[in-house]
């Protein structure tokens, strides 16, 4: 009786070590999802206008947080080329802790997919959207609020699982 | 010999390239003393065994930036850390306050602790009653009757 409990208590133990070594320790929970999208003012990356989320009232839309330097975006990009194609929803880049003219090379080498993109040059809105990890990602409701953070590249298969038929039922 | 002495002299110039190198403190010591108690409270995100005060990745100089700016701007320290916390969640605070979601970490330690000692008292307890009930009706008898003729030669 009191071996079967010790076996049982082993096993469950093992069972809750073996779920957390699993887990990705980088994947940590965003206290924003649920809450307003950070308001910023940001001067574009090309041109001379200024863009503020507010003006996205209104339109599910993507944030994407990207730097030239980030190996990771390097993976993405192609993925996300793709989706800007589909012209699903507009997909707004964040262009973290750049260089400009990095920046913009990036851009005409591995394609353009942002609708346009802002320049947080000191990183100053990403720790507003508590960014940590390049790329990420943020899905954001008509009425601005943060519905969804992927840190990390957005792949193909999360896109088509997760985003896709989320920004579907939140246009509904 | 001479050796050893030019390795003591590559070694002082090496230690004093090295201070000149430091990173200079910032203007006020003041505001460093409270940085250092207040980051060294608070997780780096990306580094994440590490302290904010001892990281020196990227994020980790900007938010000790941001930090600085709030000490100078006359926030309090839990203003700070409400700060951190609702950019990054509970996880950027080592001591994250006891609620639901962080209730197992609270008290599964010591869950885990009081299951262990549970486990050995049971283990302990059961081995002595067992050695205890070992004998049977027959060899008692036969024990009592070897010890009562001990004690006869004894006392012959």
């Amino acid at each position: 009786m009191g071996r079967i409990a010790i076996v049982v208590g082993f096993f469950a133990l093992v069972i809750l070590l073996a779920v957390g070594l699993k887990r990705d320790p980088r994947e940590v929970p965003s206290p924003l999802i649920g809450k307003p999208a950070p308001a910023f003012e940001l001067p574009r990356l090309a041109g001379a206008e200024r863009f503020s989320p507010a003006e996205m009232r209104g339109k599910v839309w993507l944030l994407n947080v990207w730097a030239s330097w980030c190996v990771t975006c390097r993976d993405e990009h192609p993925v996300l080329v793709d989706f800007a194609a589909t012209k699903r929803v507009p997909l707004v880049g964040l262009n973290y802790k750049d260089q400009r003219d990095e920046a913009l090379k990036w851009l005409s080498r591995f394609g353009d997919p942002y609708q346009f993109s802002v320049v947080d040059a000191d990183g100053r809105i990403g720790i507003d959207y508590g960014v940590y990890g390049v790329p990420e990602t943020y899905v954001i409701d008509r009425a601005g609020v943060i519905r969804f953070k992927q840190i990390g590249p957005v792949t193909a298969e999360l896109l088509k699982a997760k985003i896709l038929p989320m920004i579907a039922e939140l246009e509904k | 010999m001479s050796r050893l002495a030019a390795l003591a002299g590559a070694l002082c110039i090496a230690c004093t390239a090295f201070a000149r190198e430091a990173a200079p403190l910032a203007e006020d010591p003041k505001i460093e003393t409270r940085l250092i108690a207040i980051a060294e409270e608070l997780r780096c995100l990306v580094c994440q065994n590490e302290s904010l005060i001892a990281s020196r990745a990227d994020l980790a100089m900007d938010l000790k930036r941001q930090v600085r700016e709030q000490i100078r701007a006359g926030k309090s320290d839990q203003q700070i850390r409400d700060y951190m916390v609702e950019r990054y969640g509970d996880f950027v605070l080592y001591r994250p306050p006891v609620k639901s979601t962080t209730l197992v970490l609270w008290v599964g330690p010591f869950a885990l602790l009081i299951a262990g000692l549970c486990t050995v008292w049971i283990f302990v307890r059961r081995r002595r009653t067992a050695q205890g009930a070992t004998l049977s009706a027959e060899q008692e008898a036969r024990a009592n009757e070897l010890l009562a003729n001990r004690a006869n030669d004894a006392s012959r």
